[in-house]
């Protein structure tokens, strides 16, 4: 939704937020020594990205995305596939592959989601889920390619082992920072616009022109793209990939539960969402050993999720702050509405 | 400004899904503008310069009032990562907004719009567009009597500046006083069709409402 | 040529299995407008019941149908109770998420109490097999087909020729006018989810004896059952049939004469083509909404 009041598209508390969004993960690696504790932070921010990532198509389109596990495990292969020829270098050289890899994956995806986009709720949810599991298939069975069921191993980072992990959680971070800014461009768009009425009403949007196909075309494929990336660092960043492991379904639902959690017509929500689950997650992880009560744990908190907050964390903490406002009389006087909260970033577009 | 009437069933809906593209022909053409229209479809038409309200209004609950109509403006797909709502944009659905007094709601998501109001947001969204000929379902049906003197006002000064208008509507008086040609429909069919006058005495429109 | 249809008798004796499965989750689709991603869990769930059962108490698993069925259906009542009757009114979308939330959720307490090693019923039939004109017909596929046969002729029954079954067709149609001919939706609804979900109740213990199974499997079993269901149309019952002993056949014949690894992508890549085609599927029509 816009904002009433100033009409410039770019608002100074917008920038602020953002500044001060970008120092706080600048700083935060550097903050503790402790191993499990940046590896959990660099996972937070992956599970941020990924998230926002999810809702370009989940969210603002309002298009069920159960599959994009699929593309995770692309991006990663591809990491793998592409280290294998090429050599770490001097440890950065990975790194360099995401972009190639990101491009690529969004171009693919587009005669894919040309033939995915012509259904809807249900069955895109399903055939989302299909195309995984065909992926999911295609890496067990082409072992030439990805070493199969026996997994495929990625060149060890030749990091010093003090700082291991600080150059991957500036990558996800870089890459956190990218998908947040896309997401910032498309709802302060006209392509937010369309994909919101795409979400409300598709077909009355069809009736008033709104390009409806290309819209929605162009949503998944960045989507998609940007879930490559993360897949690509991740791939590096753990050195072995397993089917099983990076093709995995419970990728989309951990990205739709953080950003149904944090508010799904939000910027800031999925990334308030991760902030929240990521580390649940990972505590779940280690403590449960990775596999049954863990899952237990994790559907517990999803069915919690869904019904206590459907709307998610953010929109309900906007619409109190708001109140609150409206309370005091310099409110009364000021025709914008909860500008400068961090948690307004357009609560219903 | 012509009205399609006609006895419940007759079919009136579903011409103006026909002619839309948002149900398929059986069997006929459609022209438009002198140009044939092979196969309707909403979108298309809607460039071309054909929009259609619906019975049950159709809005965007997730949007505000303001842009419900800035989205009646088409743009062009480089213009796609442009701003949300541009200025001149703005100032003329403010304007529509304005015209129709929704201008207090411009900013509250439609879905919190009575009904009434909706029924104007949806009238307003499809001129945004500057359409010249706007196919309206029912704009009076459901609505107060007071509402349903401000539709014909905006009918009336709409088409006082040159659009063209077919409206299905029940009520006769605001038919008969506003329309000319009427069009009647009875099972699917076009029984008749001329001026007010004539069609109120024409025993098969007589017979299609009253018979059976 | 005989490899070829001695596939093709196979997968459509297995086919019946899935179209079991499958007919349950297209009875629940039509009561909660919901395609239920637990149904592929459910029915691994009465595979473990049905293997402790003949473990530890010697219950064939045909007979254990006869607990497991009652049993499910009171589950799926309270499914629908429990979970999905508070959605209705935010939205059907939702109830998609939360089924497969829970299908995670009894994964996680059944790879806790079981464990993750792969486990099949073998009772004393399980490798018996006729030979009928050349081909081999094995005993435990023939009476899985039966039983498969037999739930859904009387499924079919109930949905025709009862009030029941009445009420449940015309609320699957049009659960409002439904509600003004009198008809408790709300009930109807449960016990179409408890129906649904019997069906999958049903097909688990067979489903056990014939192929190996733990939790995981209901990805693969689940990633069919979506084929099925959308290639079939979701509130079609015949669509929803015919389309299971079609993916049956493909799935057998794949497995024989190309390789079984890529039997379950054989599914996926008929699902594709022929949405290429239609996108509303076989015998579908097209859905609104998004989430």
């Amino acid at each position: 939704m816009t904002r009433p009041g100033p009409h410039s598209r770019i608002r100074p508390a917008g920038t602020i937020q953002a500044v001060a969004f970008v120092a706080v993960v600048a700083v935060l690696p550097l903050v503790t020594g402790q191993h499990w504790l940046v590896s959990l932070l660099v996972f937070t921010v992956m599970y941020a990205g990924l998230a926002s990532a999810w809702n370009l198509l989940g969210g603002y389109a309002g298009y069920p995305a159960l599959g994009h596990g699929a593309f995770f495990g692309v991006g990663a292969y591809a990491m793998a596939i592409g280290t294998s020829h090429l050599g770490v270098g001097g440890g950065y050289r990975p790194f360099v592959l995401i972009v190639p890899i990101a491009v690529g994956t969004a171009l693919v995806v587009l005669p894919i989601a040309r033939l995915l986009l012509r259904t809807r709720a249900a069955a895109f949810a399903v055939l989302s889920i299909t195309l995984m599991f065909m992926v999911q298939t295609l890496a067990y069975n082409i072992r030439s390619l990805t070493g199969g069921s026996s997994g495929l191993i990625v060149p060890l980072a030749p990091f010093p082992a003090a700082t291991f992990e600080r150059p991957f959680y500036y990558a996800m971070a870089a890459l956190l920072a990218l998908t947040l800014a896309v997401c910032w461009v498309v709802r302060t768009s006209k392509l937010g616009l369309a994909l919101n009425a795409v979400r409300d009403d598709e077909d009355r949007a069809r009736g008033l022109g709104v390009q409806t196909e290309l819209v929605k075309l162009v949503a998944f494929a960045v989507s998609a793209g940007l879930t490559a990336a993360f897949g690509a660092v991740w791939a590096y960043y753990i050195s072995f990939l397993y089917p099983g492991f990076a093709i995995d379904p419970l990728l989309a639902l951990g990205a739709i539960l953080m950003a149904f959690l944090g508010g799904r017509r939000t910027l800031w929500g999925p990334v308030v969402g991760a902030a929240l689950i990521g580390p649940a997650q990972q505590y779940f992880a280690y403590r449960f050993g990775a596999s049954q009560l863990y899952l237990v744990a994790y559907a517990a908190l999803f069915l919690l999720v869904i019904y206590l907050l459907p709307e998610g964390i953010v929109p309900s903490l906007a619409r109190r702050l708001r109140r609150l406002r409206r309370a005091s009389p310099a409110a009364a006087t000021h025709d914008q509405v909860a500008t400068d909260s961090i948690f307004s970033a357009g609560d219903l577009g | 400004m012509g009205a399609l009437i006609g006895p419940n069933g007759s079919g009136k809906t579903t011409a103006f899904n026909v002619i839309t593209g948002y149900q398929a022909a059986d069997a006929g053409g459609l022209a438009f503008r002198g140009r044939a229209v092979r196969r309707p479809d909403p979108c298309r038409l809607q460039r071309l310069g054909l929009a259609r309200t619906f019975q049950q209004p159709r809005v965007f609950p997730g949007l505000s009032a303001l842009e419900n109509v800035v989205l009646g403006r088409n743009q062009p797909w480089h213009a796609l990562l442009r701003d949300r709502v541009p200025g001149p944009d703005r100032r003329r659905a403010e304007e529509l907004l304005d015209e129709f007094g929704l201008a207090a709601h411009a900013h509250m998501p439609a879905g919190r719009l009575s009904y009434g109001q909706r029924k104007l947001l949806e009238f307003a969204g499809v001129l945004m567009a500057e359409p010249v000929l706007v196919l309206l379902d029912e704009p009076t049906a459901g609505v107060n009597p007071i509402m349903v003197k401000t539709m014909e006002d905006h009918i009336r000064r709409r088409h006082a500046q040159g659009v063209t208008f077919l409206i299905v509507a029940h009520e006769m008086q605001f038919v008969m006083s506003l329309c000319d040609p009427v069009i009647v429909l009875d099972h699917g069919r076009r029984i008749a069709c001329g001026a007010p006058g004539e069609v109120q005495k024409d025993p098969r429109v007589l017979d299609a409402y009253l018979g059976d | 040529m005989h490899l070829f249809v001695q596939a093709t008798i196979v997968g459509i004796l297995f086919g019946g299995v899935y179209a079991l499965i499958a007919s349950g989750q297209a009875i629940i689709f039509g009561v909660t407008r919901t395609v239920n991603f637990a149904q592929a869990i459910f029915t691994i769930l009465c595979a473990y019941l049905s293997y402790t059962l003949f473990t530890d108490f010697g219950i064939d698993p045909f007979l254990s149908i006869l607990v497991l069925v009652p049993a499910m259906f009171a589950f799926g009542i309270g499914i629908y109770v429990l979970l999905l009757r508070r959605l209705s009114r935010s939205g059907a979308e939702l109830g998609l998420l939360v089924l497969y939330g829970l299908g995670i959720g009894i994964q996680g307490v059944l790879d806790f109490v079981y464990k993750t090693n792969t486990q099949v019923i073998t009772p004393s039939y399980a490798n018996n097999s006729w030979t009928v004109a050349g081909y081999q017909i094995p005993e435990v596929r023939f009476f899985a087909f039966l039983l498969a046969v037999a739930v859904l002729g009387t499924l079919q029954l109930i949905r025709q020729r009862t009030k029941l079954g009445r009420a449940l067709r015309a609320t699957t149609q049009n659960p409002v006018a439904s509600r003004l001919l009198g008809v408790d939706v709300e009930r109807i609804s449960a016990i179409g989810m408890g129906l649904g979900v019997a069906a999958a109740g049903a097909a688990g213990g067979v489903f056990g004896m014939i192929l190996p199974f733990n939790g995981n499997t209901q990805y693969d079993l689940l990633s069919k059952l979506l084929s099925i269901a959308v290639l079939g149309g979701l509130l079609s019952m015949p669509g929803t049939i015919v389309a299971a002993v079609i993916l049956g056949v493909v799935e057998s014949v794949v497995a024989a004469t190309i390789s079984p690894d890529w039997s379950a992508f054989s599914f996926l890549v008929v699902l594709f083509a022929v949405l290429i085609i239609r996108p509303q599927g076989l015998f579908g029509r097209r859905l609104r909404g998004a989430l």
